[in-house]
């Protein structure tokens, strides 16, 4: 079971006491009318499913209720960050300081 | 059998066993004595019996070889009752307990003549792969030839019959310090950590810490015997606050981030178990540092004949010795590669045991060591092997080659093996260390783990206690001490793989339970298989419930021999957990019966059981279903539920409906948001049906809300879909809207909900009603005030799901009962009836009211369901609208959901049966929709039906057709409206 | 009429007392709840309005005159009442920074008192119990088994658990098999 770091309540907690909320920073557009086809397809549709780095939302669901972002490293499970909701995207560059 | 005569093999002054508490016990129905503190194995040890199980494919007599977990042979069905059968108990550590019952397994019609050793004369066609080789063609032969012979002779044991009626728990933990292992390493460290004032759990899978200590004679630590200074130190360690010390308990599963599974049998050493206490216990507990001295486990000697009962691990021997107090012969043979060999040895001569030779593979040994052989006047030959034995039902003489190529023969009743020790690296590999080779000692070591955790002592390679000692303190951050230590024999050096001349006659095993021999290996690596993994699967080595512990580095070692590669080169198996066999119960813990599942009953659920409702499961639910009467069948149940809450009334039970509370001055904008129709315009004390689509524009979710003030809305959602509505709300509010001032609460349990349904509706509940005006006129169809009913507060909806008059009496859930009571003592004197789901179902269904989940299934758009009217064509956004507009969505031809009336009023259809529109077509047919509901309407004398159906919309009034098995059924396709088709009967 | 009539609140698990060498589990007597959701500001001025100062750090609580207020989430109190049981918390006028809803009959309560407090709870709850991580005073929305549940830590080894009224049978039966061996 892993520990999962939430933002909200500054502490680890154990993987029970969240749920996944799939990829992070899909960012639903204000004019959603204003969407083609093609771009509501990416919107809603197509996620990335990479080996290794992948940002992600949870939520501490029986915690504090709160959704928030993870950095996870999708082959040794290990979460590097997690972050806020609505705090911006790590960086390529912060991303690689998590790695080292 | 006298006192005297029994355990003949227990030796006087021997081991730490008080003599006069004797144990009794019986092994395949026959009466035995024990002494409290033994193992089964032991206890038998002593009695002489040597014989304890069979091999699985060959059928070959087979004694206990070990003194620990690592045991390949001796298992037994050990029986308390006919629910308490446990197959496969390693006998070398089972504790004994008085009135055991233990069997062996593997044998017909009994231990010392099985039929099934005809296996071993067949012994040339049971070779590495036979089972890929041989039942291979035809495949007729699958169903009746193979199948059945395979799983005849597959697997050991057998089940109980009757389900486990023992208690299993579970525990979480946590700590500073969790070392895994009670031996010489684990107990210094836990002295060292807990010194400290950290918080320290040790666990040792024996009853007894101390480990390797136990066994050996010569230790002495601070002047005292190895023995004492464990029990002193735990002893220490159990009267501090900060220490658990855990017997009994493996540590079999390392997870991330330093979580271990632990396993603690609480009872099955007892003769009578608390039945209040659990059998097992699962702990899982997460620590800041996980120290790993789990030791190491010996290594038999692969040699032709050395599987026969009596030749034993050199280790065990010292361990039955040493702590049973049990010689495992009169005249023992010793074949070493180690120096521990020896030290068995000498501790066996002391004991008044012959030692008839010790047959040394090293052409190097240690002159102290042939000194001490001399003085004893043990014959030692050095760079010698043993190439056969003897004995049938038990070892009876080995022949040895000696250094210059002679042949000696040696009468023995016992064969000890000290092949060297293989650390055990399991839990150090399940955390993802990857094991590092060290060339040196020729032993794979502990690699780096990417967790917090650290290994020490035997298992991580070291051989003298000193340097054990000091690195227990150093890995918990001790300061190192001085301790006064007289420890003469080493662990290090040892063989691995086949010794000796390499072409045996006879069978040299490798695994002892799954029958691999060491020439299985080398036929699978000259059939191709050239990856460990591979010849782990096709001679099945290391895969039986030992998982390898004594053969997989021999198999290692012959396989890269031949491979002409190196050990490292080839590569260890996975380990994975758990380390040792662990019992489902222990996993499943106190998640079985009652506590499976929560069962969610509503307030007024027992008043439906003195009614004598029949009760579904909806989601973690008991709903009332129906209230047969009398002799009653669900059929005429339903019918009469059905048609009095159209004649007269009904009341039923809504509680389990989801509710959320959306409250804030925001509350309207979000609502039109998550709605596809709009809830800004809608006044107070008004209430709306509401559509709740997915992004996609598929229908997620419905129900009825009302709006008690601008700022306060009291939504409902489907019963099973609370949870996911309310994920669904927050995940919008918190991460797409979050500067909206609205709160979200659920309020699901806060009311019990009672629905009052028919035309005497308004006539039962009036008088009970306080603080509203409920007439027609003041208080319409789909209408909501916050009143009193009973003097209680109450929401009052003024809402049908039937078609009929309808109220919605919410009150806080603790009133439920009362108030249900108070309207049902009303309405039964007037003709209405408690109905139950199902007629909640049939009656929604002649009104057309759909049910989401049932009628749609997540593909199903508001209009593909005929409910276009509830989608704002003009609101700027909502979840949902641009999917709406994807042109599959909007694409003619889609499934609509239609009504259906079978041609045959009387044939009620399938719910999930397809739908055709030509019968006479060649199959497969195309199917163009299927039913989702279906009933028997007695109101309107027919069967009913809704369906998704492809261009439904456009079909109204043709003929479609149900295929099934012995029939096909014609429908008409119809609007989904079969009652009250103008709605009338909702307003008055 | 109506008004004359006044209904028999019944809790789920009332009166229910278990007790053994390690651990006793009762069920706490009903209580006023409130959920409140509010603005830093809102709730300063509801705290305000019940006369409690409402915590503002995560997972820590007050209490004054049998009210207790938990602070569960960025923007969520738990309020408990109980003295004033039958008395709703919520005001009667609406408010644009803050939400407060009745919950007084969602949830029910135990309290879980004695040695083998913590490991009765640490049967089904995977959160470390020990003082260092969870003091006195502290609350805290978690699990136990598969109930949602609010712990409140009370005393050393007292423990308040607030669960949704249908799983109460579901938390008590549970409770009282983790308590068989609490002691050990």
């Amino acid at each position: 079971m892993l520990l999962i770091h939430c933002p909200y309540c500054e502490d680890d907690r154990p993987e029970l006491e969240f749920s996944h909320a799939g990829q992070a920073h899909i960012v639903r557009p204000t004019d959603m009318d204003g969407l083609s086809d093609e771009e509501f397809e990416a919107m809603f549709f197509i996620r990335d499913n990479p080996k290794g780095i992948i940002l992600e939302r949870w939520r501490h669901s029986m915690g504090c209720g709160r959704f928030l972002n993870a950095v996870r490293h999708t082959v040794t499970d290990k979460f590097l960050k997690t972050y806020k909701a609505g705090q911006p995207r790590p960086t390529d560059k912060d991303i690689e300081d998590l790695l080292k | 059998m006298t006192k005297s005569s029994s355990q003949p093999y227990r030796i006087k002054g021997a081991g730490t066993l008080s003599r006069a508490r004797t144990v009794q016990f019986t092994f395949d129905g026959k009466s035995y004595e024990g002494l409290e503190g033994d193992t089964l194995a032991s206890a038998l040890l002593a009695n002489g019996v040597h014989l304890m199980g069979r091999s699985f494919k060959y059928h070959r007599p087979r004694g206990v070889m070990s003194a620990g977990v690592e045991e390949p042979s001796a298992l037994m069905n050990i029986t308390r009752d006919n629910a308490r059968t446990n197959p496969n108990v390693r006998a070398s550590v089972q504790e004994l307990y008085d009135g055991m019952k233990a069997e062996s397994q593997n044998r017909f019609p009994s231990l010392s003549f099985d039929v099934g050793a005809v296996n071993s004369l067949l012994s040339p066609a049971f070779v590495a792969g036979f089972y890929y080789k041989t039942f291979k063609w035809p495949a007729k032969a699958w169903d009746k030839l193979y199948e059945p012979f395979i799983r005849r002779a597959a697997g050991l044991g057998e089940s109980p019959t009757e389900e486990d009626p023992d208690r299993y728990s579970n525990r979480f933990a946590h700590c500073d310090v969790l070392i895994i292992g009670g031996g010489a390493a684990g107990l210094m460290a836990a002295k060292t950590a807990a010194a400290k004032k950290q918080s320290v759990i040790i666990c040792d899978e024996n009853p007894k810490m101390g480990g390797w200590l136990l066994a050996d004679s010569d230790v002495r630590i601070d002047g005292k015997s190895g023995a004492q200074w464990a029990a002193d130190t735990v002893a220490e360690l159990q009267a501090m606050d900060n220490v658990r010390v855990l017997t009994r308990t493996t540590g079999f599963g390392y997870f991330q981030q330093n979580m271990v599974a632990l396993n603690e049998r609480v009872t099955d050493h007892l003769s009578r178990p608390d039945p209040d206490l659990p059998r097992e216990r699962m702990w899982q507990v997460r620590a800041k540092k996980v120290v790993i001295a789990q030791g190491s486990i010996e290594r038999h000697m692969v040699f032709s004949g050395n599987d026969r009962p009596g030749v034993v691990l050199a280790g065990a021997a010292q361990m039955w010795l040493n702590q049973h107090g049990v010689a495992v012969g009169h005249t023992v043979g010793v074949y070493a590669a180690c120096d521990t060999g020896y030290a068995a040895a000498f501790d066996l001569y002391e004991a008044g045991v012959n030692v008839a030779a010790i047959i040394d593979h090293r052409a190097e040994v240690s002159e102290d060591l042939l000194d001490q052989a001399k003085t004893h006047g043990i014959e030692v030959h050095t760079n010698a092997n043993i190439t056969s034995t003897s004995g049938r039902l038990r070892i009876n003489g080995m022949t040895v080659e000696t250094s210059n190529g002679e042949t000696k023969e040696f009468e023995v009743d016992a064969l000890l093996m000290a092949g060297g020790w293989t650390p055990s690296l399991h839990l150090s590999s399940q955390s993802r260390a990857k094991p590092a080779w060290d060339e040196a000692t020729q032993r794979f070591l502990p690699g780096v783990s990417p967790q917090d955790c650290v290994n020490i002592g035997g298992c991580n390679g070291l051989d003298d206690l000193d340097a054990v000692f000091a690195e227990a303190i150093k890995a918990v951050g001790g300061k190192k001490t001085k301790i006064e230590i007289t420890d003469d024999v080493s662990t290090a050096g040892g063989a691995i793989g086949i010794v000796g001349p390499e072409e045996h006659k006879g069978k040299a095993f490798v695994d002892f339970q799954n029958d691999v021999t060491a020439k299985d290996i080398k036929l699978a690596v000259r059939e191709g298989m050239h990856s460990i993994e591979h010849v782990k699967r096709y001679t099945t080595n290391g895969m039986a419930t030992d998982q390898g512990k004594l053969s997989n580095m021999h198999g290692l070692a012959i396989a890269a021999k031949l491979l002409g590669k190196s050990i490292p080169e080839v590569g260890l198996t996975t380990f994975r957990a758990p380390y040792t066999p662990t019992t489902f119960g222990s996993f499943v813990g106190h998640d079985r019966g009652s506590l499976f599942d929560p069962n969610r009953k509503t307030p007024i659920h027992d008043w439906a059981v003195e009614q004598g409702a029949t009760f579904e499961p909806v989601s973690l639910w008991q709903r009332a279903w129906y209230f047969p009467k009398g002799d009653e069948d669900m059929h005429s149940a339903v019918d009469r539920e059905c048609q009095t809450v159209r004649k007269a009334a009904g009341v039923f039970d809504a509680s389990t409906l989801g509710k959320i509370e959306v409250v804030g001055p925001d509350a309207a904008a979000f609502m039109d948001k998550m709605y596809t129709n709009g809830w800004s315009k809608l006044k107070a004390g008004r209430a709306k049906y509401g559509i709740m689509c997915r992004e996609d524009g598929f229908i997620y979710d419905d129900g009825v809300v009302g709006k008690l003030s601008d700022t306060r809305f009291h939504v409902t959602t489907t019963t099973g879909g609370a949870p996911r509505v309310l994920n669904h709300m927050e995940d919008y509010l918190q991460t797409e809207f979050p500067d909206m001032q609205v709160w979200l609460t659920s309020t699901t349990e806060q009311w019990a909900t009672i629905a009052v349904q028919g035309p005497k509706a308004r006539e039962i509940i009036e008088p009970l009603v306080s603080g509203a005006n409920i007439s027609d006129e003041k208080f319409p169809h789909m209408s909501v005030i916050e009143c009193k009913v009973c003097g209680v507060p109450a929401r009052l909806f003024r809402i049908s799901f039937t078609g009929e008059l309808g109220f919605e009496i919410n009150v806080p859930a603790g009133y439920g009962r009362a108030v249900w009571e108070a309207v049902w003592d009303r309405a039964e004197p007037m003709g209405a009836c408690a109905y139950g789901t199902e007629a909640m179902h049939v009656l929604r269904a002649e009104k057309g009211y759909i049910i989401v989940g049932q009628d749609t299934d997540g593909t199903v758009t508001p209009h593909d369901a005929d409910l276009s009217w509830a989608v704002a064509k003009s609101k700027p956004d909502y979840v949902g609208k641009r999917g709406l507009q994807r042109p599959d969505l909007v694409a003619d031809g889609r499934r609509q959901l239609v009504g259906l009336k079978t041609k045959d009023p009387n044939k009620v259809l399938e719910e999930g049966a397809q739908i055709v529109r030509d019968p006479e077509q060649a199959i497969p047919m195309k199917m163009i929709g299927f039913v989702t509901s279906s009933y028997w309407s007695g109101t309107l004398g027919q069967s009913i039906a809704m369906a998704v159906v492809e261009d439904g919309f456009n079909m109204m009034g043709k003929s479609l057709y149900v295929p099934m098995p012995d029939e096909t059924i014609e429908v008409e396709v119809t609007g989904t409206v079969f009652y009250d088709p103008k709605g009338e009967k909702l307003n008055g | 009429m109506a008004d004359s009539i006044t209904a028999e609140r019944r809790e789920i698990v009332a009166g229910f007392k278990f007790a053994n060498n390690a651990v006793s589990i009762e069920a706490a007597p009903a209580a006023s709840r409130t959920n409140l959701r509010a603005t830093t500001a809102g709730a300063k001025s509801f705290g305000k309005s019940i006369s409690l100062e409402l915590p503002t750090i995560m997972h820590e609580t007050a209490s004054k005159a049998g009210r207790h207020a938990l602070k569960l989430g960025p923007d969520e109190w738990l309020l408990i009442d109980t003295k004033n049981i039958n008395d709703s918390m919520v005001p009667r006028l609406a408010n644009k920074n803050f939400s407060a809803v009745d919950i007084s009959h969602r949830n029910c309560a135990f309290v879980i008192s004695g040695a083998g407090a913590a490991n009765t709870l640490n049967t089904a709850c995977p959160r470390d119990l020990s003082l260092a991580a969870f003091p006195v005073g502290t609350c805290s929305r978690t699990l136990f088994g598969k109930a949602e549940v609010v712990l409140y830590r009370t005393a050393k080894d007292t423990f308040r658990l607030e669960c949704w009224r249908t799983f109460a049978t579901y938390v008590r039966d549970y409770l009282m098999d983790g308590a068989k061996d609490a002691h050990i």
